[in-house]
């Protein structure tokens, strides 16, 4: 188990830079999860931990060595892979194996940390097949134990789940879960699924365009979102944004009427408000209330999804109980409470 | 029609589909039989110069160009008894001579050009398009005209009626065909497996050796057949460089039969001809099964 800490880490490639000077500390222990849209730089930072690519300019310490110059072998680090990488002409054995062969590991300890692998990622009757044999669960299974094997102070994952099919994710996202329980080992884990990240994460880095938005557990980022791109980035369905101005600890929203603002909101100018869908109230209890039709009902089972359109020409989404009965092009009259929306300004900062 | 009742219309209906299925299959039918007989005539034409040879290897010298016949009168097995020894050295020697510069040459082709490639494909070094780009430039550049500097430069190293000059140059990645040919098959293999392999504490050489060229068996392959054949029918270059018949290569020995006063041997030297192409034969039925296996081996993900 090892702490990671990145300080003021950048990365460019030729003059486009793509990783903006990163200060991070991941704790001892930790599941820390990489989250942001495609291209934002949490695959290449997470590269740039295992040491399979060069930082430009900054430090990364694994424990209280910096590893800058260690070669991603030397790091005592194990990476598992988006697409596997299991070597396709070894079979499951060898491929669990390889590594430890490298180091020169006694045969006996080789064969021990294989088999308690295999029992642990129950794949023991797996292990004289070729990668080719396997299905993709399986397949995953054992890249997990190639990782698992080198008994490593750190896990990295690449977004491990995303070859899978949705079924297959749900349960290896349990598995993964009950893994880092047992092992207890700092992971840090790369996906653009949020899911996985709120599920799994002990703590969550939400990075955007080689920057970092936030840094918290999955209950502050939900409830706390430091920024409008936090706030609805996270969360599924989105969070509706309104555009107001504010004036007065009022806000005024455009063509929806006026929201009174909460005590803790001393702002002027201009003002984003955000309600959760599960947060705006069917029936116009509030402190605003908001008359619109519904323009698409999305049935879920357990709840329902309603997209309600408002006289402003906005659409916001609702969350209603899976038992009510909404139609489409239904009247429906909506309300929100000051107290439960979160308030962003002009930069897209929370207020308050 | 409210009913579901079969009317003489409808049956007449049927009748015509099926003349119809009918007289469309025997047009397919037909196509099909026109197809395999052009197939089979072309099949024989392009095979009849080796099947000649076949049958010119058994029969008596006065017959081979009298007869254009595949079926020989008398086989005259002797010819190929003839001549293995109907030179002043042994045909023992020359496929013996064969196979150590084919062997020697296949064995270097196939290594340095895999190294050659695997840098290209996957190592950083400074320089490198430019060395790409000057490795493509060298395949435009026919043999012929190599041919006499690099006499020169092997006469002036003493290689000259040795095999050195037939050999060395293929462990030095001469041959940019190969190259390429495995630069694009490596490109295709996923970079996670390198990555991974790095993880597993692998050197660039380690990843070459142990994840990547037991990888590219199809290319390797396909690059150890080309390069035997080519070398083993190699014509010109043991013509340049060897002039003892001791050190002869099989084409060279097949060349002395033809005698300059007009007295040839022919049927011995068709049987000659015959067992010297046995071995390209044998080598690629040994190697295409690599290529087969290796296709098999794909399917990563």
């Amino acid at each position: 188990m090892a702490a990671v800490t990145l300080s003021e880490v950048r990365k460019s490639y030729g003059q486009v830079p793509i990783i903006h000077g990163i200060d991070l500390a991941v704790n001892s222990g930790e599941f820390l999860v990489l989250v942001g849209p495609s291209g934002c730089g949490k695959s290449t930072l997470l590269r740039m931990i295992a040491g399979l690519e060069e930082i430009t300019d900054g430090t990364i310490a694994i424990g209280d060595r910096i590893v800058n110059d260690l070669p991603a072998s030397q790091r005592n680090l194990s990476m598992v892979f988006q697409s596997y990488a299991l070597y396709p002409h070894m079979s499951v054995r060898k491929n669990l194996a390889f590594g430890l062969l490298n180091l020169k590991m006694p045969r006996q300890e080789i064969e021990r940390r294989v088999a308690e692998a295999a029992r642990i990622l129950r794949i023991e009757e797996l292990l004289e097949r070729k990668p080719r044999q396997l299905s993709g669960g399986q397949k995953q299974r054992v890249a997990i134990g190639r990782a698992i094997v080198r008994e490593p102070q750190l896990f990295l994952f690449d977004e491990p789940l995303s070859n899978l099919d949705a079924e297959l994710r749900v349960q290896m996202r349990v598995e993964l879960a009950g893994l880092y329980n047992r092992l207890g080992t700092t992971m840090i884990y790369v996906t653009h699924d949020q899911v996985e990240a709120m599920t799994m994460a002990t703590r969550i880095v939400v990075l955007n365009r080689g920057r970092i938005e936030q840094v918290g557990t999955p209950y502050e980022l939900y409830n706390a979102p430091a920024n409008l791109f936090v706030a609805t980035f996270i969360g599924s369905p989105k969070m509706n944004v309104l555009a107001g101005t504010a004036a007065g600890g009022k806000a005024e929203i455009k063509g929806l009427g006026t929201l009174p603002l909460p005590d803790a909101i001393r702002s002027d100018g201009a003002i984003s408000i955000g309600v959760r869908p599960e947060q705006v109230v069917i029936g116009g209890a509030g402190d605003l209330r908001i008359e619109g039709t519904i323009s698409l009902v999305e049935y879920l089972g357990s709840e329902v999804f309603l997209y309600v359109r408002v006289a402003s020409g906005e659409t916001l989404l609702v969350q209603a109980p899976g038992q009510s009965q909404y139609k489409i092009h239904d009247p429906i009259t909506l309300g929100v409470s000051s107290k439960e929306a979160h308030y962003f300004d002009g930069d897209g900062l929370r207020l308050g | 029609m409210s009913e579901a009742t079969i009317t003489p219309a409808m049956l007449s209906t049927a009748e015509v589909a099926r003349a119809y299925r009918e007289a469309k299959a025997k047009r397919a039918k037909r196509a099909g039989l026109l197809k395999h007989v052009f197939l089979i005539v072309t099949s024989l034409i392009m095979i009849y110069p080796l099947l000649w040879m076949l049958a010119s290897s058994l029969k008596p010298d006065n017959q081979i160009f009298g007869d254009l016949g595949l079926w020989p009168r008398e086989f005259q097995w002797q010819n190929y008894w003839a001549g293995w020894n109907a030179l002043p050295v042994s045909f023992t020697r020359f496929f013996w001579n064969s196979t150590v510069v084919t062997v020697l040459s296949v064995i270097g082709n196939v290594i340095s050009c895999s190294f050659a490639a695997y840098a290209f494909a996957r190592l950083e070094f400074s320089g490198k398009t430019i060395w790409f780009a000057l490795m493509m430039m060298t395949l435009m550049i026919p043999y012929h005209v190599v041919l006499i500097p690099q006499y020169l430069l092997f006469l002036n190293l003493g290689w000259v009626d040795t095999y050195l000059p037939l050999i060395v140059p293929r462990f030095l990645a001469g041959d940019a065909f190969f190259i390429f040919l495995m630069i694009q098959f490596f490109r295709q293999l996923p970079r996670e497996l390198d990555e991974a392999a790095m993880i597993d504490g692998c050197s660039p050489f380690k990843i070459y050796w142990a994840i990547i060229m037991p990888l590219s068996l199809p290319a390797m392959a396909t690059a150890a057949i080309f390069s035997f054949i080519w070398t083993w029918e190699d014509f010109l270059g043991p013509l340049v460089y060897l002039n003892n018949i001791e050190d002869y290569t099989v084409p060279l020995a097949l060349r002395s039969f033809i005698s300059s006063d007009g007295v040839s041997q022919y049927g011995p030297m068709f049987a000659m001809s015959i067992l010297s192409i046995l071995p390209i034969l044998l080598f690629f039925i040994i190697f295409q099964r690599l290529i087969i296996r290796g296709i098999a081996m794909s399917g990563l993900k």
